[in-house]
This record gives C-alpha cells, structure tokens and sequence, in this order.
C-alpha cells in the first residue's frame, strides 16, 4: 500500500473509531435529529466544528495548509442538498455513518450502502445531462462566509462558538 | 459536573470533539506527507466503488464515462478511510461491548414491522436518492457539514441546512404520517 493508503486508512480507523463512541453511527440517532428527539448527531457535529474550524485556521493563518472550499453552485448545492435530505430520512444513514454502522453489526446498513452504490452509478450517466442543466444554473464559486462578508475569520469564529454553546445549554435543559 | 439531578452524557461532546482534532491532524499530514491539503469526506468513495464494480462488467462503458474519468477510479486516500471506519467502528464497538447483530432498526420496526424485505426496499430506494444528491450538491454531511462549516465555507451551511431541513420535513411524513 502507498503512502497516501496507509494514511487515510490509520485516518478512517480513528475516525470510525470516533463515530462508534460518540453513538452517531446508529439508525434511532440519526432518526432522532430528524424528529427533533435527540440531537446527538448535532451536539457530535459541532463540537468536532468548533474544535477542527479554530485549528485549521490557525493552520491556514500560519500557511501551513490550504482551504478547500466545496463549490457553491446553486443548483446542484441547493437540488443536491434536498435530495439528500429525503433520502437520508428514509435511509437512516448518510455515507459515512452506513459504513461504520455495519461495523458496529448494524448489518441492515448494508441496504443502504448497496442503494448508495447504484446512486453513484446512476449520478455517473446523468451528469453530462445534469451538468448542461441544473450545474450550469449560477455558480459563485469557492467562496467562504468571512470573504463574503468582508470580515475577519476571528469575528465570526466566536460568534459560532457563541451560538453553538448556547444552543448545547438549550439541548440540555430540554434534555434532547 | 455530573452529579446534578439531571446528568448531562458528555459522550457526543468529547468523541465530537476529538473528532475535530483528527480533523485537524489529517489536514496537516495530508499537506505534509501527500502534497495536497485533504478534507475528510466520504460520498466520492461511493462513485469509485460503482465505478469499480461497474469496470468488471462494462470496462468500456465506464471508461467512456465522464463522471467516472474526472473522479478517478482507484483505491486513493479517502477510499481507505472509508475502510478504515468500517474497522475502527468494529473494534471500537467489540472493545466496550456495544457490538449488536441487528437485521431491522428499532424505530422502523415500531412504524413498520419486522420485514426485512420491505427495509431493505426502502433502504436501497433511500440510498438512491440521498447519493444522486449528495454527488449533484458535491458533498454529504462529513463533506459539507463537517469539512465545509470547519472552513466556514459558504456551501457547507447551505447544504447542511438544507439537509436537515428536508430531512425533517420528510421524517416527520415518514413517522407521524398516520399516527397521533
């Protein structure tokens, strides 16, 4: 195996690893924030958030990283986005959580993972139509929230922090 | 902290938290040791994994394939991440014995029985249209919700918002449809 394999398996084992103890890898987790029930998901998502954004920052201040930006084109952010959301209700799992959950011997995951498969191979064939359509709608390109605004990361990072803490207190006392 | 009458699970806090650390450290080695700054992600694994299977029936049709050429079929870095969680999930859940065998989830079971059949109906049907979005928007939750919303980028909240939104708005048809 290369470098690059060995790296991103030593990655994904800790990773997976993360995902099981946090208990997001489960079907009634990712059902519960849906239904407004349990939001473990969300409490597990941002603290990872919080802490990753302020490091990578930093990295990126210091120059020792660069920032990738996912596209924002409006079509296939905005089509995408919904899509997903309705598949990820009636799946129960998103791509990653399929993955571990089948470790932590959720075998029904495996389902999800085979639809997930043919999504992809069927993504593949609609693309060249897809991309003269809704991909071709308006794009804006790589852009971030402090560059768009015109303000320094290191305002808005603790503002997010602000309101990810704030909303953790609210989770708690209603014992979401 | 804990000993209130209501004890808060930190549980979700600290795993997610040192999640954010691996972020962090995976971003660094990526640059360090591959050259080129990786986030964590894992939908395109799913294209390379079709594309993959699909090469041993139709090798032409796929390469032929745009989408396939573009995305590069081969076992890189984020292919063997998404193994990588398959195996950390598995030990982690052995070592502190959470480990379950479990043919339908519990919740689904209580709306709609114990037939795996129409599961895995619902599953596979779900997985379709949940990956068709999430190559179309680029990214899934880890892509754009984790990886985007670290980076602040302006796409990450769109979509994780976005991803929330309509799956509220769907699991709430899906469970309280007939019932209450």
């Amino acid at each position: 195996m290369s470098q690059a394999q060995w790296l991103g398996l030593i990655t994904g084992v800790v990773f997976g690893a993360l995902l099981q103890q946090g208990r997001v890898l489960r079907f009634e987790k990712q059902l519960g924030a849906m239904l407004l029930k349990d939001m473990t998901i969300i409490k597990f998502m941002l603290s990872a958030i919080l802490v990753g954004m302020v490091g990578i920052y930093i990295l990126y201040d210091t120059g020792s990283v660069e920032l990738s930006h996912k596209s924002m084109n409006v079509g296939a952010v905005v089509v995408g986005a919904v899509l997903f959301g309705a598949g990820w209700a009636i799946m129960g799992y998103c791509p990653g959580t399929s993955i571990g959950a089948v470790g932590e011997g959720r075998w029904h995951a495996v389902f999800a993972i085979i639809g997930m498969l043919i999504g992809a191979a069927v993504y593949a064939e609609l693309y060249p139509m897809l991309s003269r359509t809704v991909l071709a709608w308006k794009d804006f390109g790589d852009i971030s929230l402090p560059e768009s605004l015109g303000i320094s990361h290191w305002v808005i990072i603790p503002i997010f922090w602000a309101v990810a803490l704030a909303l953790f207190a609210w989770f708690e006392k209603k014992q979401l | 902290m804990a000993q209130e009458k209501t004890t808060i699970s930190w549980r979700p806090y600290l795993a997610g938290a040192l999640l954010g650390v691996l972020a962090i450290a995976s971003v660094l080695a990526t640059t360090h040791w591959l050259g080129r700054t990786s986030f964590l992600g894992a939908s395109t694994t799913f294209v390379r994994a079709a594309g993959l299977i699909e090469r041993a029936f139709a090798p032409e049709h796929v390469a032929a394939n745009e989408y396939f050429e573009q995305t590069g079929i081969s076992f890189n870095w984020q292919f063997m991440l998404i193994i990588g969680i398959f195996i950390g999930a598995l030990l982690s859940s052995l070592f502190d014995k959470s480990y379950k065998a479990e043919s339908v989830p519990p919740i689904w079971d209580a709306r709609f029985g114990k037939s795996v059949g129409k599961r895995a109906v619902a599953a596979v049907g779900g997985g379709i249209v949940a990956m068709i979005g999430a190559r179309m928007g680029s990214g899934c939750p880890s892509g754009h919700g984790l990886s985007g919303l670290m980076q602040l980028s302006i796409s990450g909240f769109v979509a994780l918002a976005l991803f929330f939104g309509t799956g509220i708005l769907v699991a709430n048809l899906v469970y309280k449809g007939r019932s209450s």
